[in-house]
């Protein structure tokens, strides 16, 4: 299977008081074409770092990146022309959805001169030419019609009421979800290849989390767009991932197909997360012990310090990533149940 | 059942709605007219979607807005309409932990200074006295005695969030609301704290309310619960019947709507459309008929009224 996006060994660290902040530690990663791929981890275990560093947009002086590749379609994204992954890959091949719909539009300007603003610059139609400076850019009026119906359609297309007054209405008329709805448009408008949403429904309700999660799901495999979802939440990894991937303290421990994953997790961390969700009958499990610092990670591996299963060799190696069955790989020396039923 | 230890009736709080020159225009109504009874030693959940009116609910019980109207019985006794100085006295026996305990620290005073501030104030319990319970409730939350002499920015969030419970507990209240006390957390993080929250009501007999969202949280907590929609309780009776047969249509969606793990997918078979009304402009009748699958002529024009159903009480026509 072809990748659309391969991380190999990316390794990135913060600039803190104390020292460098081991953030991400050789994380691998894949997405294929067309698959919805989440992204699972306790708060601080890198998710969003990885996830921006995908995009780009690491902040600058704090961020240093170590090592590795970003590779999309062929190209290594940390070493191409940062102009070229501008006009052709950020925004356009690769779209992002924020957390947070309430800070993520401007307040003082309707949505529609927003999204516009969007289309200027990163609609499809527009040639992938370099561009002049911002304010001389000039917005043919040919091209404007064009991206604007594709604007209505899409709005249609998330089911937004009456599209045409929501493109002059401000960002405060619309509920958390209808804002969340209006991002989701913004991220398929360019028709790219790979969208990236982080955490998007956290904000959410369950009721409207379960519709935007419908709709999201609904549109990208219509569309056959991928997605790196990240989330804390493993029902809603649940509700719209193909595979899974697990994060822990900038590393990844786990990568499996949905069912497998919730089925026969083999990575003891894995399986002290899913425990830790509340069960009906009331049982709670918590995992011992506190997440290790990033600044003086423990060796190896890093869960080992509150894994029941750590030995020597957990202290010493981080482990080789290990192919289980179909699509089902874990880094682990000690592998649970090897990926047998439990 | 026990004589209840907080009983609350047809409780309202509205809060009046003005435009730019302070004239009111409206009403928004948070809390419109709701009754229920917590009996010692029991843990009410108190479920439903943001704005429903749940925390006002928590914050009207505790004294912090003063109820529009309806009555609240915490022991027996009225404790709606007292004067500020009774009101501060009872502050001891009712206590109300926020989202995240831990940032309610002062943070220039050590841990030690914080436990003790709140027997200061309403204890006459001599300095050893008061430290030999600062450090046996120390013990109750996890946490060493070491802990005691360091400034809140030394402890880690979880460490600080115990302390922030501790300094709760110190007055040994008899009825604790907890306001969302695990929101925002990581599973694993949330299965600590809230074996904590049982551990603790089992060493001091404590009754809690449990203002939630999470309607997972609330099912491994909770014996019976609250839903509420718009203000208004919908739903009421023991966690697992509802769980296992919910009958009004808000309570079946809102279950429908929370993502079971190697179950369904509600992405599949979710149905609930529209977005709750504002609480400042409900609608006539039952409230959630704008989104009701079963919604009928009735609905628009009578509200329901709670009445027992399949044992527990539920406001619907149809249910």
């Amino acid at each position: 299977m072809a990748e659309l996006l391969a991380v190999r060994g990316l390794s990135v660290d913060f600039v803190t008081d104390h020292g460098p902040a081991q953030v991400l530690d050789g994380i691998n990663l894949d997405v294929a074409p067309g698959e919805v791929v989440g992204l699972v981890g306790e708060s601080g275990c890198g998710k969003t770092t990885l996830a921006r560093a995908i995009l780009g947009i690491l902040p600058a002086g704090a961020a240093r990146i170590r090592g590795g590749e970003v590779r999309f379609k062929g190209t290594d994204l940390l070493r191409e022309d940062p102009r070229a992954v501008n006009d052709r890959v950020r925004g356009r091949a690769i779209t992002f959805i924020p957390q947070d719909p309430f800070t993520s539009f401007s307040p003082v300007f309707p949505v529609g001169t927003q999204i516009m603003d969007l289309m200027k610059w990163k609609s499809p139609r527009a040639g992938a030419g370099p561009r002049p400076a911002a304010l001389f850019g000039r917005y043919p009026r040919e091209r404007w019609r064009a991206d604007r119906e594709a604007v209505l359609e899409t709005l249609r297309a998330v089911q937004m009421p009456e599209p045409a007054r929501t493109l002059r209405r401000l960002p405060h008329e619309f509920s958390g979800g209808q804002r969340q709805r209006l991002m989701i448009a913004m991220a398929l408008l360019p028709r790219p290849e790979l969208i990236i949403a982080d955490e998007p429904t956290t904000a959410l309700d369950v009721t409207i989390q379960a519709q935007i999660l419908r709709l999201l799901r609904a549109l990208v495999k219509e569309r056959g767009v991928s997605v790196l979802f990240t989330t804390h939440d493993l029902g809603t990894a649940h509700e719209i991932c193909d595979r899974i991937v697990v994060m822990y303290a900038g590393q990844e421990m786990e990568a499996a197909p949905t069912d497998a994953f919730f089925r026969h997790p083999a990575h003891p961390y894995t399986r002290r997360l899913l425990d830790s969700v509340p069960s009906p009958g009331g049982d709670l499990r918590d995992i011992p012990g506190e997440v290790p610092s990033l600044v003086a990670p423990p060796p190896g591996c890093r869960f080992h310090p509150r894994c029941d299963y750590a030995t020597a060799e957990c202290r010493a190696d981080r482990p080789a990533f290990r192919a289980l069955a179909d699509g089902h790989g874990v880094r682990c020396h000690h592998p649970v149940g090897a990926g047998a039923d439990p | 059942m026990s004589a209840p230890l907080l009983e609350v009736v047809d409780l309202v709080r509205h809060f009046p709605v003005r435009n730019a020159f302070g004239r009111r225009i409206g009403w928004l109504r948070a809390v419109d007219g709701v009754s229920l009874a917590v009996s010692p030693g029991e843990t009410l959940g108190l479920v439903g979607e943001s704005g429903c009116g749940k925390s006002t609910f928590g914050k009207t019980v505790m004294g912090i807005y003063t109820p529009t109207a309806g009555d609240i019985r915490f022991a027996g006794r009225e404790i709606g309409r007292l004067a500020r100085r009774e009101r501060r006295a009872l502050a001891k026996d009712l206590q109300y932990v926020y989202q995240d305990p831990g940032a309610s620290l002062d943070p220039r005073w050590k841990v030690v200074h914080s436990l003790h501030e709140p027997l200061k104030i309403h204890t006459r319990l001599s300095r050893a006295e008061r430290d030999r319970e600062v450090r046996a409730i120390l013990t109750a939350v996890g946490l060493p005695d070491a802990h005691l002499d360091l400034y809140p920015h030394e402890l880690s969030g979880g460490q600080q969030r115990r302390v922030g419970v501790a300094r709760i507990l110190t007055l040994r209240p008899r009825l604790v609301i907890l306001d969302e006390p695990t929101s925002g957390l990581d599973v694993s993080v949330q299965a600590s704290v809230l074996k904590l929250f049982r551990s603790l009501q089992a060493t001091f007999a404590l009754t809690y309310v449990f203002i939630s969202h999470d309607l997972s949280v609330v099912r491994a907590m909770c014996a019976r619960i609250a839903v509420m929609y718009l203000g208004k309780i919908v739903e009421l009776g023991e966690t697992a019947a509802i769980f296992e047969r919910p009958r009004h249509p808000y309570t079946q969606s809102l279950l429908a709507a929370v993502p079971l793990i190697g179950g369904r997918r509600v992405t599949q078979a979710f149905a609930l459309e529209g977005e709750p009304p504002n609480p400042r402009d409900v609608p006539s009748g039952c409230r959630f008929r704008t989104r009701c699958p079963l919604v009928h002529d009735r609905c628009a024009v009578e509200e329901p009224a709670l009445r027992a159903v399949d044992g527990r009480v539920v406001a619907c026509h149809v249910a």
